[in-house]
């Protein structure tokens, strides 16, 4: 096994998808001879050409549209938005067709589309470059939203994302893309979209987060331990949506203490419905109120404030000291 | 550095080869086999008898909203003709007789405007996508399917409908100039029919043209009278000649008119009057097409009537038909297929929570 970064897992998923499946076709701007802006696509349109390799103009629902006619004829389209803040400008396609066109046509036709897109604060960038809406996607019916949180995972969940045979849009925590290197096999990996993983064991509170948010919350469970010998149970969602239940509910019956930390706004948020699911399956097993550790109601501040948006593994070991405290 | 001239095109060209009042243009005039022209003229009738049965039926509370097509049947059902069956359509939402050509029937058109996505499942596949009702929305997928056909090395070209007002949208100006840089074979057919709903063409762009717009895009661009079939056809024609030998899309303007209301939610009085009506119902397609027929000895006064009755008929049959298979039609739970692939989890059991309350039949459950 190789150890790669998430830039280079992501690469090598897309190559040996487009090997296997000639239908797998990326489009996007600045994906072919430049590779991309963060080099995900890098050495792509060297290896499979132009046909494959779609350097678009710079228009996002241009991307998305195109890429659902394509699907709907029966090809594999993996477009990228540079950033998912400019996805907006392409979500009434994603929205208005993408999500509803299986639908629309009872069955006879479907978009198996990728929409891959970078999210997340935390590397010093432009406004719009840094924030996280993952909810906008995961309210629309339709769609599922992956979001891994490490080279290994993302490398699976991307092959798993390509087979599907519904849209799927991708989102990337930029600020992992090379934080570090993972073991990740040569060989053929998948992970199963919508469901979650306990990533690390404990019996004293549940951390359910996903993303880039695994790091600092791993970094705080560990200091936990080590400082006041509790046993956080992590949980990685890796699907947003549709969401799966399952593995936290169960967990925090065991604990009777959850916290739940993403970096999107906290209103709303893909929090709101975790919660919103812990109380309607394991209410009478609370021990506490359940915690959010997320980001703020406000506009993604610019990079010299972001280190104080997003949620560090020092506000969460708070807010769980705090869970073990109270009750 | 100078200040010099660019040239670009400065001309765009009008077609029109059947005036208003049925005269031929011998040297323009496309040549069809006579069975072609007896069924657009058959379909045309069609368009406008269904039309006008639709809004009575809307009137009765028999169906829902629906766009009327009155007076713009020359304008997509020429362009339809023009493509083979395994081509693609994509359209938009007013061009229910060139769906009606491509194979989708009466009753899905009528359960489908009756609130039932069961009108999706009435008709065979094929490769006409389902109506869009977002605004220029539909033409992005034109592109996707174009050149999906031609990288999958498919003899194939893709028609796709959007109004005037669509000229307006963001969309319109991505999908024609991705067609374009990618040479998409599509043809971009607008049915300029004056209004989008309230506004009128001239508040809609400042182009002279719509057609013009082409020129921008490095394609092709032409204006036709829409009121005219064999001038739509032989353009559209023209255009998917064009898409097949690789030399990508072209945008075809049809000048026609909405002679009905946008929706039958819509009063077109509060805008437009009554004189602009009247100049238009001048050029309707469908009597100048019946007069060319008729000077081409193809129709007769007698087949003329044979072919309003059959039609007739077959709108009865269909409507009869159409509310009979409705009957067995609209069980909730069927909101929740065809979401996914594989009906997730939460799904599940929001169908199941919908199916108790069905099973309850309204009364209060144990756990109310």
């Amino acid at each position: 096994m190789a150890k790669m970064t998430m830039v280079q897992a992501l690469n090598l998923a897309l190559r040996q998808e487009m090997a296997k499946d000639d239908r797998v076709i990326l489009l996007g701007e600045d994906v072919g001879v430049d590779g991309g802006v963060f080099r995900v696509t890098d050495g792509l349109i060297e290896m499979f050409g132009e046909e494959r390799v779609l350097d678009t103009p710079l228009a996002e629902a241009g991307i998305a549209g195109m890429s659902i006619g394509m699907a709907v004829y029966g090809l594999r389209p993996v477009c990228e938005m540079q950033f998912s803040g400019f996805s907006y400008q392409a979500f009434h396609q994603i929205e208005n067709h993408a999500a509803r066109l299986r639908w629309r046509s009872q069955g006879r036709l479907s978009v198996p589309m990728v929409l891959r897109a970078p999210y997340g604060g935390g590397v010093r960038a432009l406004e719009h470059h840094s924030e996280s809406r993952e909810a906008y996607y995961a309210h629309t019916p339709g769609l599922k939203m992956v979001m891994p949180s490490g080279p290994r995972n993302a490398r699976a969940l991307l092959v798993s994302a390509i087979r599907d045979p519904d849209p799927v849009i991708f989102f990337e925590p930029k600020a992992i893309y090379r934080a570090y290197r993972e073991e990740v096999p040569e060989e053929e990996e998948t992970l199963p979209i919508g469901r979650s993983r306990i990533v690390r064991e404990g019996r004293d509170l549940t951390i359910v987060t996903y993303g880039a948010m695994v790091r600092p919350v791993l970094a705080a469970a560990e200091d936990l331990h080590s400082k006041d010998g509790a046993e956080a149970e992590v949980i990685d969602l890796l699907t947003v949506s549709p969401l799966d239940d399952t593995l936290f509910t169960a967990s925090a019956r065991q604990t009777g203490r959850v916290m739940v930390v993403h970096e999107a706004p906290r209103s709303f948020g893909p929090g709101a419905e975790i919660i919103a699911r812990l109380v309607e399956k394991s209410f009478y097993y609370l021990e506490t109120p359940i915690a959010r550790v997320t980001g703020y109601d406000v506009v993604m501040p610019l990079f010299s404030r972001e280190k104080h948006y997003l949620p560090h593994a020092d506000r969460v070991l708070k807010a769980a000291r705090k869970l073990l405290r109270d009750g | 550095m100078p200040r010099t001239t660019i040239t670009i095109a400065d001309k765009i060209e009008a077609l029109s080869i059947v005036d208003a009042k049925g005269v031929v243009d011998k040297q323009l005039e496309p040549s069809m086999p006579d069975d072609l022209l007896l069924d657009l003229y058959r379909a045309m009738v069609l368009g406008r008898r269904f039309d006008e049965r639709l809004l009575a039926l809307q009137r009765q509370g028999r169906i829902g909203t629906f766009p009327p097509t009155s007076g713009q049947e020359a304008a997509h059902l020429g362009a339809v003709a023009a493509i083979k069956e395994d081509d693609w359509m994509v359209p938009a939402f007013r061009e229910t007789a060139a769906e009606i050509w491509r194979g989708r029937s009466l009753e899905s058109v009528i359960i489908g405007l009756n609130g039932y996505n069961e009108a999706a499942t009435v008709d065979p596949p094929g490769t006409t996508l389902p109506v869009s009702v977002p605004v220029g929305s539909q033409m992005l997928h034109a592109v996707g399917i174009g050149w999906a056909a031609r990288y999958c090395k498919e003899d194939k070209v893709v028609l796709t409908f959007f109004g005037d007002g669509a000229t307006s949208e963001g969309d319109f100006h991505e999908a024609m100039n991705f067609a374009a840089v990618f040479q998409a074979p599509v043809i971009f057919l607008c049915q300029n029919n004056q209004w989008a709903i309230s506004i009128p063409r001239s508040k809609q762009t400042r182009s002279q043209t719509i057609a013009q717009k082409a020129v921008a895009y490095g394609m092709p661009g032409i204006q036709v009278d829409g009121n005219d079939v064999l001038a739509v056809y032989s353009a559209t024609a023209e255009a998917v000649e064009r898409a097949r030998a690789g030399q990508g899309p072209t945008l075809v303007e049809c000048v026609t008119y909405r002679l009905m209301m946008h929706t039958t939610a819509d009063d077109p009085r509060r805008y437009r009057s009554d004189e602009e009506l009247e100049t238009w119902k001048a050029k309707d397609p469908i009597p100048r097409f019946e007069a060319y027929l008729q000077a081409k000895k193809l129709l007769t006064k007698k087949k003329i009537a044979a072919i309003g009755e059959a039609v007739q008929a077959q709108i009865q049959a269909a409507v009869d038909n159409a509310e009979a298979q409705m009957k067995t039609m609209g069980d909730p739970l069927d909101m929740f297929a065809h979401a996914y692939a594989e009906t997730p989890p939460h799904l599940a059991a929001q169908k199941e929570e919908l199916a108790a309350e069905l099973a309850a039949g309204g009364k209060e459950g144990a756990d109310g």
